[in-house]
């Protein structure tokens, strides 16, 4: 009998357009996870618009399309895969799979490639917003530009690991949004979306510091504000190699996580 | 990627010698499967019944891979199913029992994105004919009635070109002619060399199909044998009745019934009302297994 052959590129792009028709044929997911960013950056930019500066010249405005592009990638990422991976863990679609003989880490791909469209098509809508409604400004060099990619990278890393993660968490998939959606409008809070991050009370900022949303957004933060803005900050400075090495703890923390909590079966089925 | 290991022609399709499984919570344990003893060759179609609970789909997990067990020595087409990797999955085909997902693929999407995963898929058009999908290439799965959804869940698992198929109670919720299109199919694999191992509640549908029945109860095999052997069917006894002028219905366990309708036709010039010949079915058979089970288990 010849040897026949499976090509393990053709296993992967066929799961990545599987992932991208499924998400984008549900309106539901696409409003929540694409829609919901827009319409708070539109809502609160329009509120914050014209209240007061952070520093001379840049308005607050500014400081929350930053912080708003960091939750779009946390949105993107970690709340999309841990309600749609419960869901469909519910449905049965994992154990079907698990079934077959499709590499394990096709599935993940497929889940990578979803998560990376999305979330730069969401980068995309959400900076030409900024840009044409709130006077954003690009980035002004290739430094900000590298800082703003890898704020994108390893955040996103660590926001899809998370989100593989935290999917064993809820019970079944009914209850995934419930239990995800909480943490993430927690964390805006107090991560330096919607308040100024130095402004909200300590215990709180101690809180946020813990999770990657707050890096996230002090990154996009000095990739898309005026320098001077850095007084803002509750040590005065950018801390940009801090930001590389918490992200890059949650990789490793969400890389262990998930490979402890990962089900393909959901609880009912043992 | 991996590579189809060539088939090996003198191993069995399923070889199950001393299987046990027990599921252990705070408050007990509970056996699921007690010393399981199973042979299916191959080119076999086997029906496996048993009540809910019996541990008929504890056992067929175990075979499919899902499972691990705590006893026993089990081979799938030659491989421990704990040990069977890409390339043994390949060879198995597997229908669960109902599931809900798929919902936003078309049944050609989904059909296309599973035969990606096979060295040697069917072509999707041969899969949607097998299961007479051919009129809904282009409905997405939330669209499908409970019964087409089933007939996309068996393309979805005969795809691959399965040796060894497992059919957890495939036709649920057929209407019935459906389940006589999904009867010809099953031939039809049958013809292609295809074993199957088939769970059902529809005993007909074992009768119609099975090569050999297996009955599990409380974790074991409680009969084995075939449709029409089981439960010593082959040899019970025929009834034939009939209501007589009187208007009561009579009724004669017998082992000869040619002669006796032969001298009840003697005996009365006109017809019989109701005359019938029937022998226990094998729902019969089944139902009084089960219960003997039942009322056995309560004893203890």
């Amino acid at each position: 009998m010849s040897e026949l052959r499976v090509s393990f590129i053709a296993i992967c792009a066929a799961r990545i357009r599987a992932e991208l028709k499924s998400f984008f044929r549900q309106r539901e997911a696409v409003v929540f996870t694409m829609g919901f960013p827009l319409i708070l950056l539109v809502l609160f930019g329009s509120i914050f618009g014209s209240q007061d500066e952070i520093v001379p010249g840049t308005p607050f405005v500014n400081y929350f399309v930053a912080g708003m592009l960091g939750a779009s990638i946390m949105t993107s990422s970690f709340q999309n895969l841990a309600i749609t991976i419960a869901m469909e863990r519910d449905a049965g679609l994992l154990k079907r799979l698990r079934g077959t003989p499709m590499p394990k880490s096709a599935f993940f791909i497929g889940k990578i490639g979803v998560v990376t469209v999305v979330s730069v098509c969401s980068l995309f809508l959400m900076l030409a917003c900024g840009v044409l409604f709130f006077d954003l400004e690009l980035p002004v060099d290739a430094k900000h530009w590298a800082v703003f990619a890898m704020v994108y990278v390893l955040g996103i890393t660590a926001c899809t690991l998370c989100g593989i993660a935290f999917s064993s968490v809820p019970k079944n998939g009914q209850s995934a949004p419930a239990m995800v959606s909480p943490i993430a409008i927690v964390l805006q809070f107090i991560s330096g979306v919607f308040f100024v991050y130095s402004e909200v009370p300590s215990w709180l900022q101690n809180i946020g510091a813990v999770f990657p949303l707050k890096w996230m957004c002090q990154g996009l933060r000095y990739a898309f504000l005026p320098d001077g803005a850095k007084v803002r900050e509750v040590t005065g400075g950018w801390e940009l190699s801090r930001i590389a090495l918490v992200l890059g703890v949650w990789i490793v923390l969400g890389l262990l996580w998930s490979l402890r909590s990962f089900r393909w079966r959901n609880r009912a089925d043992g | 990627m991996y590579t189809q290991s060539a088939t090996i022609d003198d191993v069995t399709a399923v070889d199950v010698a001393g299987l046990t499984k027990s599921y252990r919570s705070k408050t007990a344990t509970t056996k699921a499967v007690d010393g399981l003893d199973l042979r299916i060759e191959i080119g076999e179609i086997f029906a496996l019944l048993g009540p809910n609970g019996a541990g008929k789909s504890t056992a067929i997990e175990i075979l499919e891979g899902y499972r691990n067990r705590d006893s026993g020595e089990v081979t799938v087409l030659g491989v421990d199913p704990e040990k069977g990797d890409a390339g043994w999955r390949a060879r198995i085909g597997i229908v669960l029992q109902s599931t809900k997902d798929l919902t936003e693929l078309t049944v050609v999407e989904s059909l296309a994105t599973f035969a990606s995963f096979y060295p040697r898929p069917r072509p999707i058009d041969e899969v949607l004919d097998l299961v007479g999908l051919t009129d809904h290439p282009n409905q997405r799965g939330s669209q499908l009635s409970g019964g087409l959804r089933r007939r996309l869940d068996v393309g979805l698992g005969i795809v691959g070109r399965p040796e060894l198929l497992f059919l957890d109670e495939p036709t649920t919720g057929f209407d019935p002619e459906a389940r006589r299109h999904f009867w010809s199919m099953i031939e039809g694999l049958r013809a292609e060399g295809t074993t199957i191992l088939l769970t059902t509640h529809y005993l007909d549908e074992a009768e119609a199909l099975a090569d050999r029945v297996g009955v599990i109860n409380n974790g074991n095999l409680i009969a084995l044998d075939t449709p029409r052997g089981l439960g010593g069917r082959g040899t019970a006894l025929a009834t034939v009745s009939y209501r007589n002028a009187n208007g009561q219905l009579v009724e004669i366990e017998t082992a000869t019934p040619t002669q006796v309708v032969r001298e009840l036709a003697a005996a009365n010039p006109g017809e019989l009302s109701e005359l019938k010949v029937t022998r226990p079915s094998l729902e019969d058979t089944y139902l009084a297994m089960i219960g003997l089970e039942m009322i056995g288990r309560e004893r203890e």
